[in-house]
């Protein structure tokens, strides 16, 4: 395949990404004004913290991460464990 | 005609499909989920009850209420949906495996009694099961052994449990059983549980569901284990125990699927997640809980089957659906790219799906006041869609450049997975729809201000976490490997074990014949070193002089006899 000249596709140039991922960062930082401007209701105490949602949603999912890579080292196996 | 059970539509036309071919068995495939559905919709309403006595039993083979009638035209749907997927086969097995998975699936939901939801708990389980044998391999081959083993094991529990509660109130009928029911309620209460993979039991869902066939797994995930939950809402509702069973459920297995490689098993870990908000909404058992549960199966089935569908034909054309050997497949298939992105939106953005239904459990979870349960599910909410969401996605169809340049999936499969997109949007935005159907009484609607901006800032700010561990370079990559999950208990632990106990064994057995020959040996010597072994007979004892000696003594009796 590599001998054909491929056609440069939509994310082979770095631009793009760096402009979707500019977007992306703007929507978030929208996001979080907007916890400012729109009242929203409070059922639990802990949801009167700004951006909330948005803290919390970020930060389970580095825990996630951090985690995860913590349990991997306990059950990782070579792909061939079971046939061994 | 409102006398007739829809599955058996289905099961007739299992027949005809086993011996049909090409164009007419295509067209009974599509035909059959659609006028059972027709058949559904416009035939039988809420209350329809049809019941044959056999030996003196009075078995349901149809009760038709809102909760049964919703849950069979979902799954008419995900069938229709699932044999547009799988048009392209000609593998008469899995075509015929199908058709009677789904007609099972909807016979179980509409069964009135636990006898005949046994039987179409046991036809659910023997009929899935060839959906992962059709994959040909010794390996899978030997999932699917297990996995049946599970099932069969769930289907006994159930049998056992039915006749024990007939025994203590003598009914059959299937109604709330409860926890304290005592030793029946617990039976069945674990039958179901197997089914709807409750942590410990689950092992049976990731280990067999990734070894079935491209079209299989489409349909694995849409049957059995909402069938399970179905009989959960109906027989056990409000038991607290579930909701903390639920809460495990949507939990741990987001950290298998962080670090699972095979991007179906990964979609495997997050189905027991979602199963879990299910499972959760069941233990509130409020109005409002059941309805999300209920409304939230109905979701999760169409775009968990998009996600699948997708996956289902990376796998197909790229060969593989390890996340470490894919990458840049939007290059060559844009389409199952876009449809894929859609079914992962739909996990919980507004607008999609799963937003207007995930959100009345996690309103139902508020207004039971289950404060840090609900920061669990959170937790939950954010992780699933971290994974399923993006990182599925992600590493199949953007990441790192595999190379891998391919066609972009069949026609059948395109026009499936679009099916399934249109109605992840229209029940997301429409919602009004779907809640009309949904069997309790509430009022409820999921688009304001407070919901709406707090789902996407949690979906926004997990897919953050994702862009900020990547470009970090600590997001646990896909790696070539197995995790240890339950299945290692029957996949090593018992195996390595009975193979240790032989061993044992056969040294035990070695040793106490030795103990016992080797006294033996010694008084052999010790007769051969003393004089009377001099003597003819005792030189040496073939069995052949011994034979030969007592038949001469035999034939001298004999003859004694006859002569004397």
């Amino acid at each position: 395949m590599s001998d054909e000249s491929e056609k440069t596709y939509l994310f082979d140039k770095p631009k793009n990404i760096e402009r979707l991922l500019k977007w992306f960062y703007g929507a978030c930082i929208l996001l979080v004004v907007a916890d400012f401007i729109f009242h929203r209701h409070i059922g639990f105490g802990w949801e009167e913290v700004p951006a909330f949602y948005a803290i919390y949603g970020f930060v389970a999912c580095v825990v996630l991460a951090v985690i995860a890579k913590k349990i991997r080292k306990v059950v990782m196996r070579k792909e061939n464990y079971y046939d061994e | 005609m409102s006398e007739l059970p829809p599955f058996v539509l289905f099961f007739i036309a299992a027949l005809l499909v086993a011996v049909t071919r090409g164009t007419v068995r295509q067209v009974i495939l599509l035909a059959t989920p659609l006028i059972a559905g027709l058949h559904l919709w416009f035939n039988i309403d809420a209350g329809v009850v049809v019941t044959h006595s056999i030996m003196s039993y009075e078995l349901t083979a149809m009760r038709a209420d809102k909760l049964g009638l919703l849950f069979a035209y979902l799954f008419c749907i995900a069938s229709f949906i699932a044999s547009i997927f799988s048009l392209h086969l000609k593998d008469t097995k899995q075509h015929v495996a199908g058709v009677m998975y789904a007609g099972s699936a909807v016979g179980a939901v509409l069964a009135g009694d636990l006898i005949t939801l046994f039987i179409f708990w046991e036809l659910l389980a023997v009929s899935s099961v060839f959906l992962i044998w059709a994959r040909g391999s010794e390996r899978a081959f030997k999932a699917g052994m297990r996995y049946l083993l599970f099932q069969v094991l769930s289907g006994l529990l159930l049998l056992a449990g039915a006749l024990v509660y007939y025994h203590d109130t003598g009914s059959l009928a299937f109604g709330h059983i409860g926890l304290d029911m005592g030793v029946a309620g617990w039976l069945i209460f674990i039958a179901f549980g197997i089914k709807a993979a409750f942590p410990f039991l689950h092992g049976w869902l990731v280990d067999g569901y990734p070894e079935a066939t491209v079209t299989g797994m489409v349909f694995l995930s849409a049957f059995s284990t909402k069938v399970a939950v179905y009989a959960l809402a109906r027989g056990f509702a409000g038991e607290d125990i579930l909701v903390y069973i639920g809460v495990t459920m949507a939990c741990f297995p987001i950290f298998y699927a962080a670090i699972e490689n095979d991007l179906r098993k990964v979609l495997a870990y997050c189905l027991i997640n979602q199963l879990g908000f299910m499972v959760t909404g069941i233990g509130i058992g409020t109005a409002l809980a059941l309805n999300g549960v209920v409304a939230h199966v109905f979701s999760h089935v169409i775009y968990k089957g998009l996600l699948l569908m997708a996956m289902g034909a990376v796998l197909y054309r790229a060969g593989s659906i390890n996340s470490s050997d894919l990458g840049g497949l939007y290059k060559s298939m844009p389409k199952t790219a876009v449809l894929g992105i859609v079914g992962a939106l739909a996990i919980g953005f507004p607008l999609f799906a799963g937003f207007i239904s995930k959100s009345m459990v996690m309103s139902a979870l508020m207004y039971g006041d289950y404060g840090y349960l609900w920061l669990l599910m959170l937790f939950a909410s954010a992780g699933v869609f971290h994974l399923a969401g993006i990182k599925v996605p992600y590493f199949a169809f953007f990441a790192h450049d595999s190379g891998i340049r391919t066609e972009e999936a069949p026609r059948n499969m395109l026009i499936a997975m679009s099916i399934s997109a249109a109605l992840c949007l229209f029940i997301g935005m429409q919602p009004q729809y779907l809640y009309a159907l949904l069997p309790w009484e509430m009022e409820y609607w999921p688009y304001d201000v407070t919901h709406v901006l707090a789902q996407l800032q949690l979906l926004f700010f997990s897919a953050l976490a994702f862009v900020w561990l990547n470009k970090k370079g600590f997001y646990p990559l896909g790696l070539p490997s197995v995790n240890l999950d339950m299945e290692w208990l029957y996949r090593k632990l018992l195996p390595v074990g009975v193979r240790r106990a032989m061993l044992f064994l056969r040294s035990a057995k070695e040793s106490a014949l030795s103990a016992v020959t080797a006294p033996v040996q010694g008084i052999q010597s010790v007769f051969f070193q003393s004089s009377v072994a001099k003597y003819y007979l005792s030189e040496s004892w073939p069995t052949g002089s011994m034979v030969f000696w007592i038949s001469v003594i035999l034939a001298a009796y004999l003859l004694l006899g006859i002569f004397g």
